[in-house]
């Protein structure tokens, strides 16, 4: 029982003492803090929390960073060049059903009847993601070379159409991806380590060490990959945006013309800011699907992967990459809560009208998007502003 | 600048690049680009074994779908142009206009079908009673939202952004209101086809919603034409400050364009409704073809926006005849490629703009 609260608790120590790192104030002691404080709190939490209790904080935290993850993409897109991306959904699924295709081992025989795809290549998990992202990329570089040349607007709305338009070619594709029917049997990450016999790979104390976790703490591993994805790429969105490249793309985006006459190639760099932004989310939709195992067309909704990352993005604050993950964690966390919300206010419908209780689900939609029209009007900076001066260099 | 310089600025030889740009973005190449991918299609669909007739029979109903696109994406160009941002809760205003016809039927009495009709006399009061309706709807986000960033000066994007917030929003409140399910304005009533020369297949109900597209186009011509609100809509939308200058009162001129689009998009869901059936998706889905015919008329042109439409919707039809119809906005967003890579104005834009 003690060394299975141990192993818990070294397991939740990497997400936490990231998450405190990214939260505390940049001072000189943080990355001090970040690890004292991300120790007690792990081993509090594996000791403290039930069973469900952990699982349940443990799977939120996950969907959380798949969003975090998306929102950063966004916030290359949107917050530093201002590209209005209403198709977030779209590279969400590329990556997502790419990363799957790359992964699984194509059927053969009879449950080739039940699963069709175009190509399952039995890679490693890595190579899925890389695979997510290159394809992710290039889609992206498909529609921004025609429409980025033109005004700002019309992105909005020819990745809008491309969304809907991917979410339809995966729904309609039998051959491509199953069609209509869930694309199942996803692998995991070094699911392995969970299981009875443990890895070939690894050493021998590491089997016996992690012998104690059956496969349903799996999850617990899944996030410590995916946290470290998502501070990954924090460290390298937020070292380019401070970089000179960063600073072109704000040029670029708050005054176009004065760029351009210092040599800077205006559509060159929206292209290439664009593409960034949707390697960012096809890595997302990767690790997402690695997550739930089986996906299908109706996972990438437009308001599942779309509207809910730019309320994400707007009230965490565009144009700030902590905003950003910040802000992915407390919409996750709202749209999450309003669940609990709309359960409890089905009694209250009930009285209204005998039809309402089953509907009562979306009055969730109709609160996340007067709260995203409250941002816009009242706060579109967001919780954390941008930050004008990104050198530190620089003191002002 | 004396004489000389002028001559010479006149015959500076072009670069290959220019001349070909300039070639290829005028209004005949265009046309001839859809053409082109028109009579691909067309050429898809006989390789396919799709008869003449019913390729006929597609293009006819395809006419219809246009009207319909059209009148949604008149009130869409119209904002468009006045206010300068693409509104996305259009096509919640489009479903609205379905479901308060939907709605006004149920408080109706019961009437007799009009033979060959499928409706009765309720149906086109209900759609005179919700049009203004969903007008209003369009004018009162407008007052609580978009004016609000008028006079904050806001960013276009934010406008943008704050018309996604409420195509969701609105979208909820169908969800909320009548539900997920499909709705038919007559459940299980048989519409048959009539046969016209040709071997042509059309519904009544058809002929119907073709006929009420053209006499609500041709009441806009005179709105926008002959009356000083309409003048003064069509001088706001080609240039706010001038307008304005000249003592066009622009805030009255944005009211009233809210509520002639809301109307017309109400008019064109509740026609969309008649011809499948009503469904809580169904002004997204009619978004991408809107803004593809908005953008292939040029921004801002209520005949260049039916012009489009009426190209989208044939394109679209037609494209069934090999296509699965759920392909739909695909063939709207191909058009709509086409009509940005070769000419961004649009078909009836000016050169440059």
């Amino acid at each position: 029982m003690e060394t299975l609260v141990l192993v818990k608790a070294m397991l939740l120590f990497v997400p936490l003492a990231l998450a405190f790192g990214l939260v505390l104030p940049a001072r000189a002691w943080r990355p001090l803090a970040a690890v004292v404080v991300g120790a007690v709190v792990a081993l509090a939490a594996a000791a403290g929390l039930s069973a469900g209790l952990l699982a349940y904080g443990v799977s939120f935290a996950i969907m959380g960073c798949v969003y975090a993850l998306l929102a950063l993409g966004l916030n290359t897109q949107w917050g530093y060049t201002g590209h209005l991306n209403f198709g977030v959904a779209g590279f969400f699924a590329v990556g997502a059903f790419t990363s799957a295709l790359v992964t699984i081992e194509a059927p053969t025989g009879v449950a080739a009847q039940y699963t069709q795809m175009a190509f399952g290549l039995n890679m490693p998990f890595l190579v899925g993601v890389l695979a997510a992202a290159v394809v992710s990329g290039v889609v992206a570089f498909l529609i921004a070379v025609p429409v980025l040349r033109l005004r700002m607007d019309f992105l909005a709305i020819a990745t809008i159409g491309v969304a809907e338009i991917i979410r339809l070619i995966f729904q309609n594709e039998r051959w491509l991806a199953n069609g209509p029917q869930p694309l199942r049997g996803i692998p995991q990450p070094m699911h392995c380590l969970v299981e009875a016999n443990g890895c070939g790979w690894a050493p021998g104390w590491l089997n016996g060490a992690l012998s104690v976790l059956s496969p349903r703490d799996y999850p617990l591993f899944y996030l410590v990959i995916i946290a470290v994805f998502v501070a990954l790429v924090y460290v390298v969105i937020e070292r380019a945006c401070r970089s000179p490249w960063g600073r072109m793309l704000r040029a670029v985006r708050d005054e176009e013309s004065s760029a351009a006459m210092n040599g800077k190639p205006i559509t060159y760099v929206r292209i290439q800011s664009f593409v960034v932004g949707a390697v960012i989310m096809g890595i997302a939709g990767a690790l997402y699907a690695h997550y739930t195992v089986t996906i299908d067309y109706s996972h990438f909704h437009a308001l599942f992967a779309t509207f809910l990352v730019w309320v994400m993005l707007m009230l965490g604050g565009s144009g700030n990459n902590r905003g950003a993950i910040i802000g992915g964690f407390i919409v996750w966390g709202v749209w999450s809560g309003t669940a609990f919300l709309a359960d409890a206010i089905e009694p209250l419908l009930a009285l209204i009208s005998d039809d309402l209780p089953r509907r009562a689900a979306y009055f969730r939609w109709l609160l996340v998007a007067l709260l995203l029209a409250g941002i816009v009007l009242f706060r579109p900076q967001g919780l954390l502003r941008e930050e004008k001066v990104v050198s530190r260099y620089l003191r002002d | 600048m004396s004489m000389s310089d002028e001559a010479a600025a006149v015959t500076r030889q072009r670069r290959p690049a220019e001349r070909i740009r300039a070639v290829v973005q005028t209004r005949a190449f265009l046309l001839v680009a859809v053409v082109a991918l028109f009579i691909v299609l067309v050429a898809l669909a006989i390789h396919q074994g799709v008869g003449a007739s019913r390729l006929l029979s597609l293009a006819a109903w395809g006419v219809m779908l246009g009207g319909i696109i059209g009148l949604g994406s008149i009130g869409l160009t119209l904002v468009y142009g006045v206010l300068k941002f693409p509104n996305f809760s259009h096509g919640a205003l489009v479903t609205f206009g379905a479901y308060f016809t939907y709605a006004f039927m149920a408080w109706l009495p019961e009437s007799a079908p009009l033979r060959p009709l499928s409706f009765g006399w309720t149906f086109p009061v209900a759609l005179v009673l919700s049009m203004p309706l969903v007008g209003l709807v369009a004018l009162a986000v407008d007052r609580v939202v978009y004016r609000r960033l008028r006079r904050q000066n806001a960013h276009l994007v934010l406008f943008a952004m704050a018309s996604l917030a409420m195509a969701f929003f609105l979208r909820s409140v169908i969800y909320i209101v009548w539900g997920p399910d499909f709705h038919f304005f007559f459940p299980g009533r048989a519409n048959p086809a009539l046969e016209l020369p040709f071997n042509i297949r059309v519904r009544a109900d058809q002929v119907f919603i073709l006929l009420l597209a053209l006499a609500i186009m041709a009441g806009l011509y005179v709105l926008l034409e002959r009356t000083r609100i309409g003048k003064a809509m069509r001088a706001t939308a080609d240039n706010p400050e001038l307008a304005q200058v000249r003592g066009i009162n622009t805030e009255r001129v944005i009211a009233w364009t809210w509520l002639l689009g809301g109307a017309l998009a109400a008019a064109g869901g509740t026609m969309y409704g008649l011809s499948s059936q009503l469904r809580p998706e169904m002004g997204f889905w009619l978004l991408l073809p809107m803004f593809a015919a908005a953008i292939m008329g040029g921004i801002g042109n209520p005949y260049g926006a039916l012009v489009g439409a009426l190209v989208i919707g044939v394109t679209h039809q037609v494209s069934t005849a090999f296509l699965d119809p759920t392909y739909g906005p695909a063939v709207a967003f191909v058009l709509m490629v086409i009509v940005l890579l070769v000419r961004p104005q649009g078909l009836f834009g000016r050169e440059g703009g």
